[in-house]
C-alpha cells in the first residue's frame, strides 16, 4: 500500500489481525458453563422421544404391537412405520452415476429392518424415563435373513442381498481414467508393459480402511416447538441450512415455515453433517401432538446409528521406473456404503478418486469404484472424507514402492513429486492443484525431525536385534478442500451448490453485526471471522459480533464441512466487508467534500490523498443511520450481502514424520515423536491453526491405532460403546512438534488454504509406514489399521514362524 | 422418593428425587445446573465430572441419593462472582485448551483435582490424571498445557500467600 510521506496519519496504525494468534471470544462462556447445548432445552409442555431399535442385523417384521406400550404410565403416543404414512423418504445428495440404486429410506423403517439400530417405533412420554420405559412393552417378531457385513462378500454375485428388490447390493460403479480426462496415458497398457520391462516394476498391493466413528463427544440432540408461526427445531448439527431445505424437500412442511437453529454444537468432524431419521421424527411427533418434543441420543446409540466412515478395499498397482519415477497408478475400490444412503454417502469414495495420485506426476491413471450395500450402519462423511483414504492408499504405496527399489521413502516421493515452478498443475485426475512447494515443507520437517539421526538410531537397534524396534514413518500429502466450485459439484452431480453466503450489517453506534452461512462446532470462527472483518473495515476487534447456525437470522449458506468455513465462506465475509466500503465511498466523498477518486481508505478510515483529515467508517455509519444529509440517490444503508463462489478447492499439503516404537515382544506400539509441517497458506489464527492440527493428527493416530468398528459375522455391533470403542484419552498421544511454511492459495484474496482436515488425512499412513518401517527386517510386509498389541504381535509371529519354515524347508 | 439435601456450588437445595435419579440428571434437570453434560452411557468420556465432597467423580456413576448431604461444585460456581475467571480456566483460555467445549466443565473440574492431589505435576502425570477425561477436538496439547501452567499458577498463589 503506497502512501505518501507527507500523510502519515493515512498509515494503517493497527497491528493486522490476521496473522495474530488471538485468543478466542468463544472460550468464556464454554469455560463457565453458560453455553446452550440442545439437550440442555426444556419448553413448556415438552414430550420426551425415544426410539425402539432393532437388535438383528437383517429381518422382516413379522408383527409389531404397540397397545402395552401405548397404555403405560406417561406415554402420550407410539408410532411404527405404518402409523406415519406422511413421513417421506430420507433423501441422499449425491446420485454418483446414473445407475446409482437408492434403497427405499424412511424415518420409521416399514416391514424390515437393515442394520443393528435401524429405527422400528417412536414412543413420546411425558419424560425420558417413562419413554425409555415403554420401549420395553413394545413387541416386536423378527424372521431373521441372510446377513452379509464383508463388502468383498457383498458385491459377489449369490451373496445375500440387503436390499432383495434390488437385485444387487451393488449401490454403484464410478471411474476415472486419464484417457477420458485428455489427462494422461492408459494406465492398464502402462502397467502391463512395465511387468515386461525389466527396467520397470510393478507393485500391487490390497490395502484396507478401518471403518472408524466420527465419535463427537455432544451426543446428537433435537427439540422441536411446533407452536410458533414457524416450526423451530433445535439440533446439534452441522447443518442448519441443509437440514431445513432436506427436511422441505422430503417432509410434510414447507421451507418458509420451518426455522433450523443450530445452538452450541459439541463437535461434528462430519458426524453431524446428516439430515438425520431422529430430526424429521422428533418434527413429525411434535407437529401431530402440537407440542414441543425433544429426542437425545445415548452414546450406544449413537455408535450403532450416526454414521460410521472409511469402510473401503482398495486394489492397488503402481508401475514405476528402477530409478522411481512412476509410469502408472490403477485403483480399484470397493466402498461398504453400509445399509442406506446418506448424504454424501456414495460421493465419499469418489472424493478419493480426485486425490489417489496426491502430489505426484503420474503419467497416467485409472479408478474404478464399487459401492456396496452390506447390512451395517451406513457411512458417510468424516473428517476429510475420502482424501484419507486416497492418502493412506498412495502414501502406503510409495513406501510399498521405495521398499522394492532400495530407496529412501523420502528420496523415491521428492523424484515424484511437482516441482514448485509446475504450479498451477494439472493433474493427471483432472484438477488444479494453485500452489504448493513441497521440498520446503518436507526440507523443514526433516532438520526439526533429526531424519538421519533417527536413521542410525534404527540402525543400531537391528543390529542389536533390540525388542524395541523403531520404525520411521513418512506421508506427503495434498488435501482437496473447501467444497465449492458450485459448476464442479453440478458435474459430479452433487445436489447442490458450493457457494457460501455472508451479509456484514453496519450498527448505528459503529457496530458490526457478521452474519454467516458457515456454523461453528469448536473452530472459533467468531475469534478468526471478526479478525478478518477487522483487517477489511479496520473496525476494532472488540466491536465485531458473529451471528451464524440459525436459518432466521443467518438465512443463506451452505454450513460447515469439508474444511469450507474459511476458504468459501471466509471470502463471502470479505466480499461483503468489501462492498461495505465500496457503498460509505460516495457518502465519505459527499462529507468530505472531495470527489471519490480522491480517496483512500486506509485503517478504517477515508481521507483525502496527501492529506490529514479523513472520516472514519464508523463515523460513516452513524451519517447514514442519521440520513439528514446523504448525496441524493443514496440509499441511507451500508449492510451488504455477498455470495461468494470459488473458482477452485483449497489445496493444503505438508509432510508428516513420524518415529515409532515397536515393541516386539508384546506387539505395542508407541508413537515416540511426531513432526508436521504442513503448508496451509496465509495463518488467519496460528493458535487456532495449531488446535486444528493437534485435533486432526490425534484423529489419524486414533484410526492407525486405535479405533475400529467392528460387526460380528451376523452384523451385531461388537464396538458399541467407548468402552469398547477406543478413542484416545491424553495419556495415549503425545505432544506434537508442529511449524508451517507458507505458499499463499492464488485462488483467494486472503491467499488462505484450508486446514481442518489435514491432521487425520496424513497422520493414518505415516503411521502405519513407520510401524511396517520398524518390521520390515522380521519379515512383516503388512499390517491393517488399527496396528492394535495383538495384531502386530501376530504379524510379527507370523512372519517369524514362515521364516522358520522356509529355513527347514 | 427420596429426599436429599445438596450443595451446589455454595447454594443449598431439598428435592424429593425416584431413588434411579443419576447425579448428573439431578443436576442437569432438577436442579437447573446445565453446565455440567452427558458424552456417553459407560462412564468413560467424563464430561460429567464435578466435585462431591473436593473429589473429583463422574456424576453419571453415583446417585442424586448417595449425594445427600454432600457439598458439589460444578463449572458454573467455579469464577467468583464478578465473572473474574478461575486460574483454570484462565489457564485453558490461555493455552486453547478447548475447542468445541463439550468435555471442558468435566476437564476443568477433573483439573482441579488432580492439582490439588498432585501441585508439581508433570507433563506425563498430567497426562495420566486426565486419562477418565475424553476430547475429541483438542488432541489433549491445550489441555495439557494449560494443567501444567494451572499448576504454576497454584504454587506461585500458595508462594505469594
Amino acid at each position: 500500500m503506497s502512501t505518501a510521506p507527507d500523510a502519515p496519519s493515512a498509515q494503517d496504525e493497527r497491528t493486522p489481525e490476521i496473522g495474530r494468534a488471538r485468543l478466542r471470544r468463544e472460550d468464556e462462556r464454554a469455560l463457565t458453563g453458560r453455553t446452550r447445548w440442545t439437550d440442555d432445552m426444556t419448553l413448556p409442555g415438552m414430550l420426551h422421544l425415544s426410539v425402539l431399535r432393532s437388535p438383528v442385523a437383517h429381518a422382516s417384521i413379522t408383527e409389531l404391537d404397540t397397545t402395552e406400550a401405548a397404555r403405560a404410565p406417561g406415554v402420550v403416543g407410539v408410532w411404527t412405520g405404518e402409523d406415519l404414512p406422511e413421513q417421506g423418504a430420507m433423501p441422499t445428495a449425491w446420485t454418483v452415476s446414473d445407475d446409482m440404486r437408492t434403497p427405499p429410506y424412511f424415518p420409521l423403517s416399514v416391514g424390515s429392518v437393515k442394520h443393528v439400530g435401524d429405527i422400528v417405533a417412536v414412543v413420546a412420554a411425558t419424560s425420558k424415563e417413562a419413554a425409555d420405559d415403554a420401549l420395553e412393552l413394545i413387541d416386536v417378531d423378527y424372521d431373521e435373513l441372510p446377513v452379509v457385513v464383508d463388502p468383498m462378500v457383498a458385491k459377489q454375485e449369490g451373496s445375500p442381498l440387503v436390499h432383495p428388490d434390488l437385485g444387487t447390493n451393488v449401490c454403484a460403479t464410478w471411474g476415472l481414467d486419464s484417457v477420458t480426462l485428455g489427462t494422461g496415458g492408459d494406465a492398464a497398457a502402462a502397467i502391463r508393459e512395465a511387468e515386461s520391462d525389466p527396467d520397470q516394476v510393478v507393485v500391487r498391493r490390497t490395502l484396507r480402511q478401518n471403518r472408524v466413528t466420527p465419535a463427537y463427544i455432544e451426543p446428537r440432540s433435537i427439540v422441536v416447538d411446533p407452536t410458533a408461526e414457524q416450526v423451530t427445531m433445535w439440533s446439534a448439527t452441522q447443518v442448519p441450512h441443509i437440514v431445513r431445505i432436506l427436511m422441505a424437500m422430503t417432509q410434510p412442511i414447507e421451507e418458509h415455515e420451518l426455522r433450523v437453529v443450530a445452538p452450541d454444537v459439541g463437535g461434528g468432524f462430519g458426524g453431524k453433517l446428516q439430515f438425520t431419521r431422529e430430526e424429521a421424527l422428533v418434527l413429525l411427533i411434535a407437529r401431530r401432538l402440537r407440542l414441543p418434543c425433544k429426542y437425545t441420543e445415548s452414546r450406544s446409540e449413537s455408535m450403532q446409528s450416526s454414521h460410521h466412515a472409511r469402510d473401503q478395499v482398495q486394489e492397488l498397482t503402481l508401475a514405476a521406473r528402477r530409478d522411481g519415477t512412476i509410469t502408472a497408478l490403477d485403483v480399484d475400490l470397493t466402498a461398504d456404503m453400509g445399509a442406506y444412503l446418506g448424504i454424501l454417502t456414495a460421493g465419499i469414495p469418489l472424493l478419493g478418486g480426485f486425490m489417489f495420485n496426491g502430489i505426484y506426476r503420474i503419467p497416467a491413471y485409472s479408478f474404478h469404484c464399487t459401492d456396496v450395500f452390506t447390512n451395517k450402519t451406513m457411512t458417510d462423511a468424516y473428517r476429510g472424507a475420502g482424501k484419507p483414504e486416497a492418502t493412506f492408499g498412495i502414501e502406503r504405496m510409495m513406501d510399498e514402492l521405495a521398499v522394492e527399489l532400495d530407496l529412501d521413502p523420502i528420496e523415491v516421493r521428492r523424484r515424484n513429486w511437482i516441482r514448485p515452478e509446475e504450479f498451477p498443475y494439472a493433474t493427471v485426475a483432472g484438477l488444479t492443484y494453485d500452489s504448493g512447494n513441497y521440498d520446503r515443507a518436507t526440507d523443514k520437517a526433516l532438520a526439526m525431525f533429526g531424519y538421519d539421526e533417527l536413521r542410525a538410531e534404527q540402525r543400531r537397534r537391528r543390529e542389536a536385534q533390540d525388542p524395541v524396534q523403531l520404525g520411521i514413518g513418512v506421508c506427503t500429502f495434498v488435501e482437496l478442500s473447501g467444497l465449492a466450485p458450485s459448476r464442479v459439484l453440478g458435474g459430479l452431480n452433487y445436489g447442490s451448490g458450493g457457494w457460501e453466503h455472508s451479509t456484514i450489517r453496519m450498527l448505528p453506534t459503529g457496530k458490526v453485526e457478521v452474519v454467516a452461512g458457515t456454523t461453528s462446532h469448536g473452530q472459533g470462527h467468531a475469534t478468526a471471522f471478526s479478525q478478518i472483518v477487522s483487517d477489511e473495515l479496520g473496525i476494532p476487534f472488540e466491536d465485531i459480533v458473529l451471528i451464524s447456525g440459525d436459518t432466521a437470522s443467518a438465512h443463506k449458506g451452505m454450513d460447515t464441512y469439508g474444511s469450507r468455513s474459511l476458504v468459501v465462506g471466509g471470502m463471502a465475509i470479505v466480499g461483503a466487508a468489501r462492498k461495505v466500503v465500496e457503498k460509505a465511498r460516495p457518502i465519505a466523498a459527499h462529507m468530505l467534500e472531495a470527489s471519490t477518486d480522491d480517496l483512500e481508505f486506509v485503517g478504517g478510515k477515508f481521507s483525502v490523498k496527501g492529506t490529514t483529515s479523513g472520516v472514519t467508517i464508523q463515523e460513516i455509519m452513524l451519517s447514514t443511520w442519521l440520513a439528514h444529509d446523504l448525496p441524493d440517490g443514496l440509499e441511507p444503508n451500508l449492510d451488504a450481502d455477498y455470495t461468494f463462489d470459488p473458482e477452485n478447492f483449497s489445496y493444503p499439503t505438508g509432510t508428516h514424520l513420524a518415529a515409532v516404537e515397536v515393541d516386539t515382544q508384546t506387539g505395542r506400539v508407541t508413537v515416540r515423536d511426531y513432526v508436521c509441517v504442513q503448508d496451509v497458506g496465509v495463518l488467519v489464527n496460528p493458535m487456532i491453526v495449531d488446535g486444528q492440527v493437534h485435533g486432526g493428527l490425534t484423529q489419524g493416530i486414533a484410526q492407525a491405532l486405535y479405533e475400529e468398528i467392528q460387526y460380528s459375522d451376523e452384523g451385531q455391533l461388537t464396538s458399541g460403546t467407548l468402552a469398547d470403542y477406543l478413542v484416545p484419552a491424553a495419556p495415549d498421544v503425545l505432544r506434537y512438534r508442529t511449524d508451517t511454511t507458507v505458499t499463499e492459495a492464488t485462488t483467494n484474496v486472503l491467499g488462505v488454504k484450508a486446514v481442518g482436515e489435514t491432521g487425520a488425512t496424513a497422520a493414518p499412513p505415516a503411521i502405519v509406514n513407520g510401524v511396517l518401517d520398524a518390521l520390515r527386517p522380521l519379515g512383516v510386509t503388512d499390517i491393517t489399521m488399527p496396528c492394535t498389541p495383538s495384531k502386530v504381535w501376530t504379524a510379527i509371529d507370523d512372519a517369524r514362524r514362515a521364516n522358520k519354515g522356509q529355513v527347514t524347508a | 422418593m427420596a429426599r436429599i439435601t445438596v450443595t451446589v456450588d455454595g447454594m443449598r437445595f431439598t428435592h424429593e428425587v425416584e431413588p434411579r435419579t443419576l447425579l448428573v440428571h439431578y443436576l442437569r434437570e432438577t436442579v437447573g445446573r446445565t453446565g455440567t453434560v452427558v458424552g456417553c452411557d459407560s462412564s468413560n468420556c467424563g464430561a460429567c465430572t464435578v466435585l462431591v465432597d473436593g473429589e473429583s467423580i463422574k456424576s453419571c456413576s453415583v446417585l442424586a441419593v448417595q449425594a445427600d448431604g454432600a457439598e458439589i461444585e460444578t463449572v458454573e460456581g467455579l469464577a467468583a462472582g464478578d465473572g473474574t475467571l478461575h486460574p483454570v480456566q484462565q489457564a485453558f483460555h490461555e493455552h486453547h485448551g478447548l475447542q468445541c467445549g463439550y468435555c471442558t466443565p468435566g476437564m476443568l473440574m477433573r483439573s482441579v483435582c488432580l492439582v490439588r492431589e498432585n501441585p508439581e505435576p508433570t507433563e506425563d502425570e498430567v497426562r495420566e490424571g486426565l486419562k477418565g477425561n475424553m476430547c475429541r477436538c483438542t488432541g489433549y496439547q491445550g489441555i495439557v498445557s494449560a494443567v501444567m501452567a494451572y499448576s504454576q499458577a497454584a504454587r506461585d498463589e500458595e508462594v505469594g500467600r
